[in-house]
């Protein structure tokens, strides 16, 4: 980002007092806690934190590893693009299998074909295996109503359980990160940020991101009112008609469950632009897991999701 | 340049609190379709939508109907961002408005027009200036059941004001609303043609906060040293952090805390290259010309302007904890990146957050009460008054039974 210019108003900007709030929060973590790690799934947010960190300890590197919760069920670009972030960065990788993990019985597939459930065990054993004290998440609490209650330094009891009504409270910046054996912190530093705000700063950093962020021509099926492109996890149905589309992502989910929106946006100014004036939420209009209920993301959390 | 505005909300129960701010996203057009279209469906069989459902996201809450914790929401128009700390009015109202009140710019009193100037609206205003938020908006709510009367908005606005007058609230602005049916919240008011004062978003819009700051005295709390020890950077030793307040330039003297060695400033680096001066609340790696040795927990500052370096801390405390506060209890303490111990010497007083009234007979602080301590440190902290600067002012208190985080402190000059 552009360095603070005309100094003599000494105003930041909305997206460099983000960015300063967000390096500050990184440091805090590593400065208290011993062993971090940064949930990176090749996503918007998370290739943001990556950037927030890189920034946060230059010009040493990233002073923790990365880890992806692998479902099996992602798209093959975002996966390349990860494994190419990593390597670029000098940050070690490290994969948790959930189809791993269903082959050892750990956990069993759910019906509904979503994964997004059964992510939380193998998240957690990963965890209790490595013994991380503090795990970095890309969670916005734009993003959801559950999330709006969420704290910056989230405290997670030793089976990684978050209790809304029993939150620390959080005042001014500083945060609490004491935590006995077994406990954990997650960290959101993107806790303030917008969809619009990710964007912006992608845009305004000229971040590398995966392609399927762009609009592009797809092969898709419409079923229960989002656009599905048609893989290896989403095979037309009977009655389905595939039709070629302009689209894009909003988010990065599992391939079998993240919808598309229809597109021109191409360019990341164009995606600015186009966020800016959305009326629907990226999660409402792309992700067939968090129509579950009223309160999925609520009884996820609770359970040891992010 | 858009920038951010962080504001509280603080109103009791049912003063329409959930509701404005619902009416506030709605009206800005901050409202996702989804998001109302699952509120619409929430609220039927209701004369209204209910706006307040936007807000309260949580089984419980919507069980109950009430807001459990504090919750942070965010609106944008052209001219601004806002990150609004929902604060519920409920039970636990103190605590919840101090976390709520720590990082605002300005603060929203909700009071009915109703029922006038409540105990509970003094309360709120009070910890508004005694967490010194700069400015302070009253909005009279309910006008609609008060037939949108002058005479009962301007008898508010007096009585308020005359209370005012005895808190510590440098910029006061009251505005006559109606949350439910939108008056004076985007768009101005036709049913208060008498009102001539701005709407509350115009309000939240144009208010003047970059001179709120303190960039005056020069604080640098080290948070984090960076060595890469890289073949790139092999001598690289900078010391990493966010500026509590004041500006700080290359070649500036600064003096080390606790050392109290001094040297120049070499270099203040950023990942996108050195800056030509830093201010609050950037952050930052400074390089110094000297070897000293520093580490996370000291301070930076200007040889002449230093801060209170001291064991021995006065202080005002909310209390968050079921267990009480009492003297001769020890805790650990959290300020600016320095973390030490603390032993509570004494518990001077418990304020009476209604009457504002000196209670000096009790022996112990409950959950939500505030009184004055004086504490006993393991080291030395490096504070200002809270009145002069909120980051180098204000620590947390924590459990170190529990590990949990269980009060807020303003440092206060001894008397």
């Amino acid at each position: 980002m552009t360095v603070p210019g005309s100094a003599h108003d000494y105003r930041l900007s909305q997206l460099q007092s983000l960015e300063a709030e967000s390096i500050h929060i990184f440091r805090e973590v590593v400065a208290e806690l011993e062993r971090p790690v940064l949930l990176f799934s090749g996503g918007k947010d998370s290739i943001v934190m990556l950037r927030l960190a890189e920034k946060a300890f230059w010009p040493a590197r990233i002073p923790f590893p990365v880890m992806h919760v692998d479902t099996g069920l992602n798209f093959p670009e975002v996966l390349e693009f990860r494994d190419r972030r990593a390597q670029e960065l000098g940050v070690q990788l490290l994969v948790a299998s959930v189809p791993d993990a269903i082959e050892r019985g750990t956990v069993r597939e759910e019906p509904n074909g979503s994964r997004n459930r059964i992510q939380t065990p193998v998240l957690l054993e990963a965890v209790e295996k490595h013994r991380f004290t503090a795990l970095f998440g890309g969670a916005r609490r734009d993003e959801e109503k559950a999330r709006a209650k969420e704290r910056v330094f989230s405290f997670r009891d030793d089976f990684g359980q978050w209790d809304p009504k029993n939150q620390r409270p959080e005042l001014w910046n500083l945060y609490n990160g004491r935590i006995h054996l077994g406990e954990s912190i997650r960290v959101f530093p993107l806790s303030n940020w917008t969809e619009l705000d990710i964007w912006s700063y992608i845009a305004a950093e000229q971040i590398d991101i995966p392609a399927l962020y762009l609009a592009h021509e797809r092969e898709v099926v419409e079923r229960d009112g989002m656009l599905y492109a048609v893989n290896e996890f989403v095979v037309p149905r009977e009655g389905e008609t595939v039709t070629t589309e302009r689209v894009r992502y909003r988010t990065m989910g599992d391939a079998n469950l993240t919808a598309a929106v229809r597109s021109d946006a191409d360019t990341l100014d164009k995606v600015v632009a186009e966020v800016a004036t959305t009326r629907l939420t990226e999660r409402g209009a792309t992700r067939g897991d968090d129509r579950v209920s009223e309160a999925a993301m609520e009884d996820r959390k609770r359970e040891g999701y992010f | 340049m858009s920038d951010i505005l962080r504001f509280a909300t603080a109103g009791s129960v049912d003063d329409g609190k959930s509701t404005l701010i619902g009416r506030l996203l709605y009206d800005s057009k901050s409202i996702f379709e989804d998001q109302y279209e699952a509120v619409e469906r929430a609220s039927a069989g209701n004369d209204y939508v209910n706006l307040a459902l936007l807000t309260d996201g949580l089984r419980a809450e919507r069980e109950q109907g009430i807001t459990i914790d504090v919750a942070y929401r965010y609106f944008a128009t052209p001219r601004r961002t806002f990150i609004i700390a929902d604060t519920p009015g409920h039970i636990q109202y103190t605590r919840n408005m101090v976390t709520g009140a720590s990082t605002a710019d300005l603060a929203i009193v909700l009071v009915d027009a109703r029922k006038g100037i409540l105990e509970q609206s003094r309360r709120h205003a009070f910890l508004v200036s005694l967490l010194r938020v700069p400015h302070l908006v009253v909005a009279v709510n309910k006008m609609d059941l008060v037939d949108w009367s002058q005479e009962v908005f301007e008898e508010i606005h007096e009585e308020f004001t005359a209370f005012a007058t005895k808190l510590e609230v440098p910029d006061l602005t009251i505005i006559p609303i109606s949350a439910l049916e939108g008056d004076n919240i985007v768009h101005r008011s036709t049913n208060m043609p008498w009102y001539d004062g701005p709407s509350l978003l115009h309000h939240l819009e144009h208010v003047h906060i970059a001179s709120d700051r303190n960039l005056v005295d020069a604080r640098f709390p080290v948070q984090y040293v960076i060595r890469p020890q890289s073949r790139e950077f092999p001598d690289y030793r900078g010391y990493a952090g966010t500026i509590a307040s004041g500006v700080f330039k290359p070649g500036d003297e600064v003096q080390v805390l606790p050392s109290g060695f001094t040297s120049r400033i070499a270099s203040i680096d950023t990942a996108d290259g050195p800056v030509a001066e830093a201010f609050a609340p950037m952050a930052v790696t400074i390089r110094l010309e000297d070897e000293i040795d520093i580490s996370r927990g000291d301070m930076l500052c200007r040889p002449h302007n230093a801060p209170h370096a001291t064991q021995d801390v006065d202080a005002m405390v909310c209390w968050m904890t079921d267990e009480p506060l009492r003297a001769g209890q020890k805790l650990a303490i959290k300020h600016t990146t320095r973390s030490a111990r603390a032993m509570v010497k004494e518990l001077q007083y418990r304020l009476d957050v209604n009457s504002l009234h000196r209670d000096v007979t009790v022996d112990a602080l409950g959950l939500n009460d505030i009184g004055r301590v004086r504490l006993r440190t393991t080291v030395p902290l490096f504070a200002d008054p809270y009145a002069r600067n909120r980051t180098t002012g204000g620590f947390i208190l924590i459990d170190e039974a529990t590990n949990r985080t269980v009060g807020a402190g303003m440092v206060h000059p001894s008397e």
